[in-house]
C-alpha cells in the first residue's frame, strides 16, 4: 500500500523523480499548495522572475542552453495568460518546457471564477500537448507523459493546468515506467527508414554542387548530432549553411561554412542555395524568412529534407526525398553507409571555385566610421573580446538580432539563444537569466536593441536577487531599427512610430537595480568598455551608442528571390507595392 | 491587390483518436487556426471500453494541403491513426438526414411519393407534416432535399458523413 499524498507533493516528487533542478516561477492564489510543498523541500530550486512571461523565456533559455527540459510555475489567470508568450515561442522554436499553471478549484471552472482563464482553451493550439488534471491519482503519470513528450521527438512546450482542489486532494503516487504512460498513440519516428538513407547517401555521392541546409532540429538532437555534421561534411566536402535557429551546430572558422542564410544570410549562402544541385535539409523547416520567393526558390536542385516532424515535409517546399527521423541519428547512419560504400565525392572544386566568388563580395562588410560606432564593428569587437571564453549569448529581436546572427561566431551549439519562429521581443534578458541559472560559470551576454530590452526589463531584478553575473550589451541607436528598416525600404521613410522616445538613463538604471551601468559614446571606448563589462563580477549593463540610421544588410526583401538580394543601402529604393507590402 | 483561391479537391478522412475531453476542440482548433476546411465532421466511440473514437472529416484542399493536414492529425498526441478514404480506394460514405416536410394535398402526396423513390421511412407524421428518415451518400441527400423544397420543405438535421473501407481489412 503506497501511502496517500497531496496533488501538490505528488508533483513535486515527480519533478524531482523526473531530475528536474530548477523552476523558474512566480506564486499566486491558485498555486499556493504548491508553493507550500516547494518551501518544504530541498531538492528543487525556485527561481522568482518578476513577471510570469520571463519565466517563460527563461525556461527557454535554460533548455536551449543545458540541453535539458526548461520548468515554469506560474498561477492561473494572470500568470498563464502572461506565460502565453514564452509558450508560443517555445511551440515555434522546437524548445523542451513543461508549464505547470495553477486553475480555480474544479467546482469553480466555467463560472468565471477569480483568476480564472480557459488556461487549456488558450493554450491549445501554442503547446505540443496540454491536460487539464481533475483527478490527483494520475497527476504522476501525467507529469512524466509531459516530460516525456516535451522532450521526445519534435520538442515543444507541454501545459499541465492543476485545479487548486486537486494540489489539495489526495492520492498515491508511484514513479511510472515510461510504456505505461497515457497516450500509447505518441511514437515519434526517431530512426529513419534505413532504404531512403540509402537513397541519399547515393543522391549526395552524385551531386556536383550539393550544400548542407542545417537547422535548430540539429542542435535539438543534442551534442552529438553536430559533431556529426562535422565529420558529414568533412567527408562529402559540401558546403554548409545554417538557419538562424541552427547557428553552433557548425564552426563558423570552418573553410565549408557558408553563414546563415536566407532574409539577412550571407550572399555566398543564399547564391550557392540558389544554384545547388542538391540541397540536403537536416533538422530545418523552409520557413520564409529562409525561402523567399518560393516559386524562385533553388530552381535547379533536388531535396532531400531529414526532419522528425512528419508535418514538416512537404509543408513549403516539396521534397524530392522526405526522410522522417532524428536528423542526428539519420546523419550517424549515412556516415557510416558512405564509409561502407567507400563513396569518394564528385569533383566538387568548380562548385567551391564559385562559391568563393560569391565570397569574395564581401556582403557584410559595412560602411566604416571614426566617430560613430557601427553596431556591426561593434558586435565583431565584442566577438573579438570574448570569443575565448566560449560565452553564451542572448538575444532580443530586431536589427541587433540579425547583425549578431552575422558576425557574432560560433564553434558549437547550445551556445546562441534567440526567439527565431515567434520572433519576440524582450526574449533575451530572461533568456540570459535561465542560461546563466543552467551555466552558472559560463559568459552569458545578452545582445539587445534599446527598444527590445524594455519589454522585460523587470527581469533585471531577478538577476540581481539570485546575484547572476548576465551581461547586457545593448546597441542603442534609439530607434526600433528594423521597423524603421522596412519604413526606409517599403514606406519611402516615413518613420510611423518606430522612434524610442523618452529612453530611461541606462546606466542609471543598471544602478537602481543594483548592477554595474556602462556607457559607451565613440568607438574610442569602445574595447575599453566591453573589456570593463567583462571584467566587472556581477551583473551589467552596457549602453552602447552606435550609429543611428545604419540598417542591416544584406537583404533579400520579403518575397523576393534569393538572387535578388539588396548588398547595400544604396541600392534601396523607397516604396514598395502593394503585393509587397501584404508579405511579412 | 486581391486575394488569390486555390483549386480544391474533396477527400474523406477517418480519424481514430482517444476517446477523452478537448479532443474534438483539438481536432477542429487545428484545422480553423490553419486555415482548413472542414465540410463535415462526425465523431462517435467505437470500442467496446469507450476509450476511443472515430472521427470523420470530409475536408477540401489541394493535394498539398490535404497531405499536409494529414500530418498535422497525425502529430496531435490523441490521435493514434489517420486514413485518407479518398486516397485509399474503395469506401463507402453514408449521411443520414431528418427532413421536416409540411404541407396538404397534392404537395403532402408527392412528398410522400418523392419519399418512397429516395426510401426515405416516415418517423412522424401530422394531418399536415411529415418527418423523414433519410440515408445514403450526400449527393443523394442534397438530391432529396432539393426535391423536398419544393413540397414544403421546413427544416432538416443531417448527421454528417461517416465512413468506412470497403473489404474484410480494417483501413
Amino acid at each position: 500500500m503506497v501511502a496517500e499524498r497531496s496533488g501538490a507533493d505528488i508533483l513535486i516528487e515527480a519533478l524531482t523523480d523526473l531530475g528536474v533542478e530548477v523552476v523558474f516561477g512566480y506564486p499566486g492564489g491558485a498555486v499556493l499548495p504548491i508553493y507550500d510543498a516547494i518551501f518544504k523541500q530541498k531538492k528543487i530550486r525556485h527561481i522568482l522572475v518578476r513577471q510570469e512571461g520571463g519565466a517563460a523565456h527563461a525556461a527557454e533559455g535554460y533548455a536551449r542552453s543545458t540541453g535539458k527540459p526548461g520548468v515554469v510555475l506560474v498561477t492561473s489567470g494572470p500568470g498563464a495568460t502572461n506565460a502565453v508568450t514564452g509558450i508560443a515561442d517555445a511551440l515555434l522554436d522546437s524548445i523542451p518546457m513543461v508549464v505547470i499553471t495553477g486553475q480555480v478549484p474544479t467546482g469553480l471552472i466555467g463560472t468565471d471564477a477569480f483568476q480564472e482563464c480557459d488556461t487549456i482553451g488558450i493554450t491549445r493550439h501554442c503547446t505540443k500537448h496540454n491536460y487539464l488534471v481533475k483527478d490527483p491519482a494520475k497527476l504522476g503519470d501525467i507529469v512524466h507523459e509531459a516530460f516525456h513528450i516535451a522532450t521526445s521527438g519534435r520538442p515543444g512546450p507541454v501545459v499541465i493546468d492543476l485545479p487548486k482542489d486537486v494540489q489539495v486532494a489526495t492520492a498515491p503516487y508511484r514513479k511510472p515506467a515510461t510504456a505505461s504512460l497515457p497516450h500509447k498513440g505518441y511514437r515519434p519516428q526517431v530512426k529513419a527508414e534505413p532504404t531512403l538513407i540509402e537513397a541519399a547517401v547515393e543522391m549526395i555521392a552524385a551531386a556536383e554542387r550539393p550544400i548542407f541546409y542545417t537547422g535548430g532540429g540539429v542542435i535539438n538532437s543534442g551534442p552529438g548530432a553536430s559533431q556529426v555534421l562535422r565529420e558529414l561534411a568533412r567527408i562529402t566536402g559540401a558546403p554548409v549553411t545554417s538557419t538562424l535557429m541552427g547557428l553552433g551546430a557548425f564552426p563558423a572558422s570552418s573553410p565549408q561554412w557558408l553563414g546563415m542564410l536566407g532574409m539577412h544570410g550571407t550572399y555566398e549562402a543564399n547564391l550557392a542555395m540558389n544554384e545547388a544541385d542538391l540541397i540536403v535539409a537536416l533538422g530545418a523547416r523552409f520557413d520564409d524568412r529562409v525561402t523567399g520567393r518560393l516559386d524562385a526558390f533553388s530552381p535547379k536542385s533536388k531535396k532531400i529534407h531529414i526532419d522528425i516532424d512528419r508535418s514538416s515535409i512537404n509543408k513549403i517546399v516539396r521534397a524530392d526525398l522526405g526522410i522522417v527521423g532524428d536528423v542526428g541519428r539519420a546523419m550517424e547512419d549515412m556516415v557510416k553507409l558512405w564509409k561502407v560504400r567507400q563513396h569518394q565525392p564528385q569533383d566538387l572544386k568548380p562548385w567551391h571555385a564559385r562559391i568563393d566568388q560569391w565570397r569574395a563580395k564581401k556582403c557584410l562588410a559595412y560602411p566604416e566610421s571614426k566617430k560613430e560606432i557601427m553596431p556591426q564593428h561593434a558586435i565583431k569587437r565584442l566577438w573579438e573580446a570574448t570569443h575565448a571564453k566560449n560565452p553564451i549569448i542572448t538575444t532580443e529581436v530586431g536589427q541587433h538580432q540579425m547583425w549578431a546572427a552575422q558576425h557574432f561566431d560560433f564553434e558549437g551549439p547550445n551556445k546562441w539563444l534567440t526567439s527565431g519562429g515567434l520572433g519576440t521581443m524582450g526574449y533575451g534578458l530572461p533568456a540570459a537569466i535561465g542560461a546563466q541559472v543552467g551555466n552558472p560559470n559560463a559568459l552569458v551576454i545578452d545582445i539587445a536593441g534599446e527598444a527590445s530590452i524594455m519589454m522585460n526589463i523587470q527581469e533585471m531584478s531577478t538577476a540581481t536577487q539570485y546575484r547572476l553575473p548576465v551581461k547586457i550589451f545593448i546597441l542603442n541607436n534609439e530607434y526600433m531599427g528594423m521597423v524603421r528598416q522596412w519604413q526606409d525600404l517599403t514606406y519611402g521613410g516615413r518613420y510611423s512610430e518606430s522612434y524610442s522616445a523618452a529612453l530611461p538613463d541606462f546606466v542609471k538604471l543598471a544602478e537602481a537595480y543594483g548592477w554595474t551601468g556602462i556607457r559607451i559614446e565613440g568607438t574610442q571606448e569602445l574595447d575599453a568598455g566591453i573589456e570593463q563589462m567583462i571584467s566587472t563580477p556581477g551583473p551589467v549593463m552596457v549602453d552602447c551608442r552606435v550609429a543611428k540610421l545604419a540598417n542591416c544588410f544584406p537583404m533579400i526583401p520579403s518575397g523576393a528571390a534569393h538572387t535578388d538580394m539588396i548588398l547595400q543601402a544604396n541600392e534601396v529604393s523607397g516604396e514598395m507595392d502593394d503585393e509587397a507590402k501584404a508579405l511579412v | 491587390m486581391h486575394i488569390k483561391e486555390e483549386t480544391v479537391e474533396r477527400h474523406t478522412l477517418s480519424v481514430i483518436v482517444d476517446n477523452e475531453a478537448g479532443i474534438l476542440a483539438r481536432i477542429a482548433g487545428m484545422f480553423s487556426s490553419r486555415g482548413y476546411n472542414i465540410q463535415s465532421l462526425t465523431v462517435a466511440d467505437v470500442t467496446e471500453d469507450e476509450t476511443i473514437s472515430r472521427i470523420t472529416i470530409v475536408t477540401a484542399g489541394s493535394p498539398e494541403v490535404i497531405d499536409q493536414i494529414i500530418s498535422q492529425l497525425d502529430r496531435l498526441v490523441n490521435v493514434h491513426k489517420v486514413t485518407d478514404l479518398t486516397e485509399l480506394g474503395p469506401h463507402v460514405e453514408r449521411e443520414l438526414a431528418l427532413v421536416k416536410v409540411k404541407g396538404t394535398g397534392d404537395h403532402r402526396i408527392e412528398a410522400l411519393r418523392l419519399a418512397e423513390v429516395y426510401r426515405a421511412r416516415v418517423v412522424d407524421a401530422t394531418i399536415s407534416s411529415f418527418v423523414f428518415e433519410v440515408t445514403g451518400g450526400s449527393e443523394k441527400i442534397d438530391k432529396f432535399l432539393e426535391l423536398m423544397r419544393e413540397v414544403g420543405l421546413i427544416e432538416v438535421a443531417r448527421t454528417g458523413v461517416a465512413a468506412i473501407a470497403r473489404g474484410q481489412e480494417p483501413a
